[in-house]
This record gives structure tokens, sequence and C-alpha cells, in this order.
């Protein structure tokens, strides 16, 4: 690690160039596939491949701690909750476009071409003066590590503090949110195997699961019985929506699923 | 002597990731008749011992085997993916072992060098990062299969490695506290008087259970328990791509093996009577014997647990995770954080006295909650008469106060469907 270099500016070795140029086709072409993706699981994809080339952009040019925060935090923590959410509840392609909200494309491009112009702006308006060279700037502290540690919770302590501040505010509001009180006690295994075996009504075997015997894993499809007609029961209740919907299994074929008028949700 | 890291020569270089691949390739072949005999004895039976001298080679015949069975992708299987993630899970479990250092600095063929492939300053976090993308591979094996069971594998182990991710990358900060350095290299020469395990002991303790839970082994193989989710997340795996994702599992066991070798047990020196009995027990190529010996001591505690426990329920392992054992990391760092701070800053001569003092704290915490739960399950507590709690008293629900008491769920059978309804699914 010692061995790393940043002579200056005008030298940039053969290697530093090839990997340069490799890593800007991956992330670039992960950000690009992010966006043709059809499924949002090859999306997350995409979108974690992009932030490895980054990653690893950080390492060969000497920040080995952003680099391994990087990987760890986003790669590891951020995508992979993605994915365990879009693997949880599934995602149904038909929802994805169509246009919820008014003119949201044409804002979105706006505000897209906007954000591109500014960032070329603040980019273009820097003026570099002098550079010192990483060894001369991290030197003093002993390293890019301790370099880094004596920035943080150091001259940026406050800035520090107060992101973790509003981060922790955050994952409290979220737990407050989907907090909710119990307003009795909860049933044990046995009250609710009783009450399901003492019910006349309510099946004996443990429910279908949704959507994992169709094309799809979104929890509003319902699972198929064997002969091929949709298990309606399958759905949770939230999500059976009033008017017919219509899916196509992995064979091909077309199953409508309509749910009876006056069941109660 | 010592030779700073990134100076190898090319060949050099190659040779040593040669060498690291073909040993992580052995030591699994190893570990896997090493496996079957000892659950074997534990449960007086003999295990294999037809193919080669004690039945060595079986490994390699039932690898054979394995490779020569037909090649099987569902159809509802998402191709690509299907086909990427056991890549994903057998290259990553490889390349953390990249930093691990093996022994101290020896000669190779006149060229003096470090027996490790690299190290530089956050070399633990780089394995804890090449670990969080190893569960990319499950993830989407499960994902990718098109089918009930691997999802809810997946689903599992999504939630279990993330979670004792957190715990075991707590109980290395105080390691890290210690030894003043994210580098491996670094951390082993800072263990050269005390190891770690004597130091930090509630750290290593942590880190031995979480590295169980990190590695889907037994009792923490929820991800794959058979009697519940058939295979887990490689139900549909079949041939090779199986191979891969058993092969992956044995090298990250050998690799959270090593990282808890040189974290808490001195890497690559001699175990302490005989460092002082023989001076040459540190230098030359000697310290690669202790540490394999090391690393075999914890597989053997891995097939030990394996053979001995039963597998937790998942809420019970959920819990254990986030309730004892990131808590419990917490507290510790906290302790070890202030005797370093005390001693540093604070010029307090008695850092010995400090650790013990956090070690008899930590103690009196953990039993007084064993105590508190103790107490509460044997004896059912004298609780004076109260009027029955009703949620719906003022035509409004309002919850509990504390100390009151919900009313059981048996006085009506609407409340146990509507209950039933929610968890489905």
């Amino acid at each position: 690690m010692t061995t790393y270099l940043a002579t200056g500016v005008a030298t940039v070795s053969a290697g530093e160039t090839f990997a340069f140029w490799v890593l800007a086709i991956l992330t670039v072409g992960g950000a690009i596939g992010m966006l043709l993706s059809r499924k949002a699981v090859h999306s997350a994809l995409w979108i974690a491949l992009t932030m490895v080339s980054l990653a690893v952009l950080y390492l060969i040019n000497a920040a080995p701690f952003l680099s391994m925060v990087q990987i760890i935090v986003y790669t590891g923590a951020v995508m992979m909750l993605f994915l365990f959410v879009l693997m949880l509840i599934g995602v149904d392609a038909a929802d994805s476009l169509v246009e919820t909200i008014k003119g949201q494309r044409l804002a979105a491009v706006l505000v897209g071409i906007g954000f591109g112009l500014l960032l070329l702006a603040g980019v273009g308006g820097l003026t570099v003066n002098e550079v010192k060279g990483l060894d001369a700037a991290t030197s003093p502290a002993g390293g890019n590590l301790q370099a880094v540690a004596q920035l943080i919770f150091g001259r940026y302590v406050l800035a520090f503090e107060v992101t973790s501040a509003l981060l922790i505010t955050a994952a409290v509001g979220a737990i407050v949110y989907t907090h909710r009180e119990r307003l009795v006690g909860k049933p044990t295994q046995a009250m609710i195997s009783r009450a399901r075996f003492t019910s006349v009504t309510a099946p004996r075997s443990p429910m279908p699961a949704p959507g994992v015997f169709a094309n799809h894993n979104a929890v509003d499809t319902p699972a198929l019985l064997p002969d091929g007609s949709p298990a309606l029961e399958s759905v949770p209740a939230p999500f059976q929506v009033e008017e017919a919907r219509t899916f196509t299994t992995a064979d091909g074929r077309v199953i409508t699923a309509v749910y009876p008028e006056g069941d109660d949700k | 002597m010592s030779v700073p890291f990134g100076l190898d020569p090319g060949w050099l270089i190659l040779l040593k990731s040669l060498v690291i691949f073909v040993f992580l390739v052995l030591v699994t072949l190893f570990t896997i008749w090493l496996e079957r005999r000892i659950v074997a004895r534990m449960q007086m039976r003999i295990g294999p011992n037809r193919v080669g001298p004690f039945g060595l080679v079986q490994g390699l015949a039932d690898g054979v085997k394995l490779a020569l069975k037909q090649d099987i992708i569902p159809a509802l299987a998402d191709r690509s993916v299907f086909i990427l993630a056991p890549i994903i899970s057998a290259t990553t479990c490889f390349i953390a072992f990249a930093v691990i250092p093996l022994g101290p600095t020896v000669s190779i063929f006149g060229t003096w060098t470090n027996l490790q492939l690299t190290d530089f300053p956050v070399a633990v976090l780089f394995i804890l990062a090449i670990a969080s993308i190893g569960i990319y591979g499950i993830v989407l094996a499960g994902w990718s299969s098109g089918s009930t069971y691997p999802l809810l594998g997946a689903l599992r182990s999504t939630a279990q490695m993330i979670s004792y991710e957190i715990a075991m990358g707590l109980s290395l900060v105080a390691v890290f506290l210690y030894a003043g350095s994210m580098s491996t290299s670094e951390i082993v020469s800072a263990q050269q008087n005390v190891w770690y395990v004597v130091l930090l002991l509630p750290s290593f303790l942590i880190y031995t259970t979480s590295m169980v839970g990190e590695t889907n082994r037994a009792p923490f193989d929820l991800p794959e328990a058979e009697g519940e989710l058939v295979g887990g997340f490689h139900t549909e795996y079949s041939s090779l791509k199986f191979a891969l994702f058993f092969l992956a599992e044995y090298i990250n066991m050998v690799t959270v093996s090593a990282l808890a070798t040189t974290l808490f047990l001195g890497g690559w020196r001699a175990p302490a009577p005989i460092s002082t009995v023989w001076a040459g027990a540190n230098s030359g190529w000697w310290p690669l014997a202790w540490f394999v010996a090391k690393l075999f001591a914890f597989i053997f505690v891995f097939i030990w647990l394996r053979g001995t426990l039963p597998r937790l329920r998942y809420d019970q392992f959920m819990k254990f995770g986030w309730k004892v054992l990131i808590p419990v990391s917490l507290v510790w760092i906290v302790i070890v954080a202030t005797a370093r701070a005390l001693r540093q800053s604070a010029n307090v001569d008695s850092s010995s006295l400090l650790v013990i003092v956090g070690v008899i704290l930590t103690i009196l915490v953990v039993l007084s909650f064993v105590l508190d739960a103790m107490i509460s399950r044997r004896m059912p507590r004298e609780i004076e008469p109260e009027p029955e709690f009703d949620a719906f008293a003022g035509g409004f629900p309002v919850p509990p106060l504390p100390g009151q008491k919900l009313p059981t769920p048996a006085a009506s059978a609407q409340t146990i469907s509507a209950t039933e309804g929610d968890s489905r699914g």
C-alpha cells in the first residue's frame, strides 16, 4: 500500500489508463443496463455492478477505506435490502409501465437535464491551483486511513454526528410508523390450531403461498392449483381487488381471477 | 526481517495465487472427509473408509461423480441469473483468502517475501466486503430458481447473514482498537506478547458465534433446513453448479476460521509453551504448521457443533442475534474504548485492572439477564386481581398502560381468525 504514488496530474501510467477504461465501460454499462432491464431484480444487479466498479476505481486511486465502505454499505447493505424487498413482495411487470403521476416523465427529463447542466457547470468551473499529491496530504496523519479518521472525527465531526442523528431519526420514525400496539394478547400455536379445527369454513391445511407457481412472484398474483385454476385465497386480503385480474402462466395459458362479490376482507 | 507488501515480482504473485487456490481446494477435500469421519465417529458409525487410505480420496470420488451428473435448469428459472449465482458464490470465497497471513517473511527461490498474497490498511474490512458480495450468490440462487423453497431459503439467508454480519463487525472493533490497525499482518504482529483471545474474550466469543451464523453451518443452517425447505436456496441446483455452492460453503468455513485465527489466536505464532522453549518456532516455514493446526482446531469445532446441536428455530435465532449478540458487543466496545481512552489520555497505568473490571461488569450484566429470565420463567409472579383490561372500554381502541395485562385471545374466536389471516403468506 505504501507503494501507491500520486506524483502529479501529468503522469498517468498505462496500467491506470487501461484500468480506468475497463472500469469506465463497466460502470456506465451497468447504469445503462439498469435503465434498460425489464425485470426489477436485473436492474438491481446492474446497479450493483456499477457500485462495485466504482469501489474498484476508488481502490486504484488510493482510497482503500472509501472503496471498502462503498462495497459494504452500498453493495452489501442498501442493494441487498432492495433485493430483499423485491423478492419478498415481488414486482408485477405490468404495473411499472403505467405513468401514475401526470407529467412525471416530462418532469423527470427536465430535472435530469437540469442536473446534468448543473454538474457540468460545477465541474467545469473548478480550478486546480497546485497539486500537492496524496502522500503530502496524508503522511502528516500517518496514512490514508488515519487522515480520513482525523477529518471525520476532527474537522467534520459535527456534520458526521448530525448525519447519524438524521439517520437514527429516520430509522426510529420508520419503526414508529409501522409499529402496532396490541389490543389483545398473542394467540399461542395451540390456540390457533384449535380454532382452525373447530371452525367449519377455515381450511385445515396451510394456505398456499401467492404467486410462486405463476410466472412472477408478486404478492397480488394468486397461486395455481394442480388443475390450473387460481387459488384465490392465496392472495392476502388487502390485495384482493374488486376488478378481475388477468395473468399469463409460464406455459402460456391466460387465466382470469375474479373475487366473488361481498367477500369479507 | 520484514518486507513491505506490494513489491513482489510478477511470477511470485502468480505462484502465491495458485498456491492459495490449490491450498483451499485441498483443504476443502480434506475437510469433507474429516467431517464425514468425525460425525460418523460421534454417531457410532465408521464413515467412508473404502476409497484410498482411510477413505481419504472419497471427497475426490464424490466430486467427480457430482460433476458427471446431469445439469438441470428449471423451466421457470431466470437462466442468466441462475448461472451467475454459483459463480459469484465460488469466486468471492477464494478472494477473501488473499489477505490472510499464513506465515512470517520467508525466502522463496531466493526472494524474501511475506507468506501472504497482499495486505493493505483495511484488509479486514476487505474480507467483510467480499463476504457481503458473496451473499449475492445465495440470494440470487434462491430468487432465480423460480420456486418456493429456494426463495424462502434465500430470504432467510439474507436476513440471517446481514444480521450476523453486524455482530461480526462489532466484535472486530475491539481488536482494531487494541491493534491500532485493520491490516491483518499488523494485527498478528500486535499479538506478539499476548493473544487477543485472552485480552478480548467476549469479542472472541461473539465472533465465533456469528461466524457460524455467517457461514450457514449447523446449528444456524436455517437457509438450507432440510426439514422445512428441502434444500433451501440450492434445491433446484444440480451437478457442477451445486458443487460450486458446496465448495463455497466449505471455503467460507475455512476463511472465517482463518480470520478467527489471525485476529484472536495470534495468527501464525506458535502457542505459548512452544515459543518460550524453542526460539526458532516463529521463523521460517514452521509458523505455517501452527497456522494450519489452529485452522483445523476451528474446523473441528464446526464439525463438533454439527454433530451435537439441533437446529435453532428461525425466530429464536434472529432474536438471539439482535437482542443478545449485538447489545452485548456494543456494551463490550464501550468498555474496551473507555479502558483504552483512560490508559492513553488520562495516563491510568492500571490498565489490567480496568480490563478485569470490564470483564466483571460484562459477566454481571449477562448474569443479571440470565437470572431475570430464569426467575420470571420459574416463579409465576403474585398478581393482585386487577379489573380485566378492556381495549374498547371507551368506544375507541386504547392500548394497555404499562402493567396492565392483555386479555387472552381465546375469549373471541374472531380475533384468532384475524391474527391467523395476518400471519399468512
